[in-house]
């Protein structure tokens, strides 16, 4: 093993690759990793949603496991989830659009939905944050070199808590695609990054959500690191016009449902 | 241990209704939406109890990863399972469980927190999850205290494993009394992570 060095790597928009791959060799990628979990999974083995040995992202390589995560009985602590409340969190933060003097350039959006368990109950009083580009494909990161206009007026992260039927309310700016170096020509669709607690520590999740009909979608790395089309498609919001206020703003709606409970899986006395 | 388990749980709850939303990775500009006031500060910084847990995330060619990120959750040092409120907003005495650091561009991470106690009698460990740029999915791992010899040594999870791969679950204690451990995603001394 190499000597481990200071040197930090670089975040993608840095990164260029003297042998970059196109986009063909990059969809090709994709799409035997694809029928290759679809065979594994034909053949009886359980495969993960989301592929951790996935070639396509490039800056995987070095960084997933090679061997599969040991499937264990969640216990103690894993059984329980950070408590948070209104007091984490100030009402504004959900806002993105007022974290600033002046109005942000873009599109102005709400997106609404609600945080479920497995068996769609709502889980209420969990903490959202959100990050993501401004309306121009650009990330407010002092690392992001993407050449594309910062806005004075917007930041990018949000947060809040979910209410008691387990819905959360943002308004923000539709972010743009965002251009990065994993490929010649490489653009990520439109999208916005949750994390989500839940009420067990097991069903943390940190995912993105995307916007219906974005014609990147196929061509894109890190969107097919989940690789089943279902998995794929539910990351994809709903434009909702009930939603849309009239000369205001226009609506997204998507709910997120965390794995489990595994707390409420505890077996009757006895059974076995 | 087993799915044997899992399924005996699900058949008891019932079979899920509801497809899990599937996870991303956090990429490379997560810093701005998720940093918030000392949250590396579970407890307060040189409070009676306290200790720093820290270490290093390394990838598969030893190169520490300056872009992850690592949470952990634990009981206080009683065994009590913490259920207040604020770990987003500290008020310097509260004792949440809850911590994150992102890493430096040496790749390290640290925590104040304290030394959680033994749940149900079992050997205590922080929970933790790993992300990173790369990284197309968190990973859950623990970090085990390397007292409570009894314990480990009677933890099912722990026996199933090897030697060398229950070494990459056992923090270091220092001569200070603070808590090392590295982390490896990839790699010889890959680090054992886990799913549920």
């Amino acid at each position: 093993m190499a000597e481990p060095t200071s040197t930090p790597a670089a975040p993608e928009t840095l990164l260029a690759s003297p042998d970059m791959p196109t986009q063909r060799q990059i969809n090709e990628e994709i799409a035997e990793l694809h029928a290759a979990a679809d065979a594994r999974e034909a053949a009886g083995e359980t495969v993960l949603k989301t592929l951790y040995d996935f070639k396509p992202y490039r800056s995987s390589i070095l960084r997933h496991p090679t061997k599969n995560p040991r499937l264990v009985d969640p216990e103690t602590i894993e059984l329980w989830s950070p408590a948070f409340g209104q007091r984490d969190v100030a009402m504004i933060e959900s806002d993105l659009t007022l974290q600033h003097s002046g109005e942000p350039l873009g599109e102005r959006i709400t997106v609404t939905g609600r945080v479920l368990d497995s068996w769609g109950r709502p889980i209420r009083n969990q903490l959202i944050e959100i990050w993501q580009a401004n309306s121009a494909g650009r990330y407010i990161h002092q690392r992001d070199q993407h050449p594309a206009p910062l806005d004075p007026n917007f930041t990018g992260a949000g947060r809040t808590i979910t209410n008691d039927n387990g819905e959360y309310f943002f308004t923000t700016i539709k972010p743009g695609p965002y251009p990065w170096k994993n490929h010649i020509n490489a653009w990520r669709p439109a999208h916005i990054h949750f994390s989500i607690f839940g009420t067990g520590f097991t069903q943390r999740i940190i995912t993105q959500m995307y916007f219906p009909g974005d014609p990147l979608f196929a061509l894109d790395p890190i969107y097919n690191t989940i690789r089943s089309q279902k998995d794929r498609d539910r990351l994809i919001a709903t434009y909702d016009h009930d939603l849309t206020v009239p000369e205001f703003s226009m609506g997204y709606r998507w709910d997120i449902v965390v794995d489990g409970p595994d707390a409420t899986w505890f077996e009757p006395e006895g059974a076995h | 241990m087993t799915t044997d388990t899992r399924a005996r749980r699900i058949e008891a709850a019932g079979q899920p209704t509801h497809e899990a939303t599937a996870g991303q990775t956090i990429g490379p500009f997560f810093a701005f939406g998720l940093k918030y006031d000392k949250m590396h500060e579970v407890v307060f910084p040189h409070s009676q109890g306290a200790i720093v847990l820290s270490g290093t995330i390394y990838d598969g060619a030893g190169q520490p990863i300056p872009d992850a990120c690592i949470e952990i959750w634990g009981a206080d040092t009683d065994g009590s399972i913490s259920r207040n409120r604020g770990a987003r907003r500290r008020d310097d005495h509260t004792f949440t469980g809850f911590g994150r650091s992102f890493t430096t561009d040496e790749g390290a991470y640290d925590f104040w927190t304290r030394n959680p106690g033994p749940v149900d009698g079992k050997a205590p460990f922080f929970a933790a999850i790993v992300y990173a740029r790369g990284l197309p999915h968190k990973l859950h791992t623990r970090i085990y205290l390397p007292e409570y010899t009894e314990l480990l040594e009677q933890d099912p999870f722990l026996a199933s494993l090897t030697p060398e791969e229950r070494a990459t679950l056992i923090a270091t204690r220092t001569p200070e009394g603070d808590l090392v451990h590295d982390i490896y995603l990839q790699g010889e001394k890959e680090t054992v992570f886990i799913a549920f």
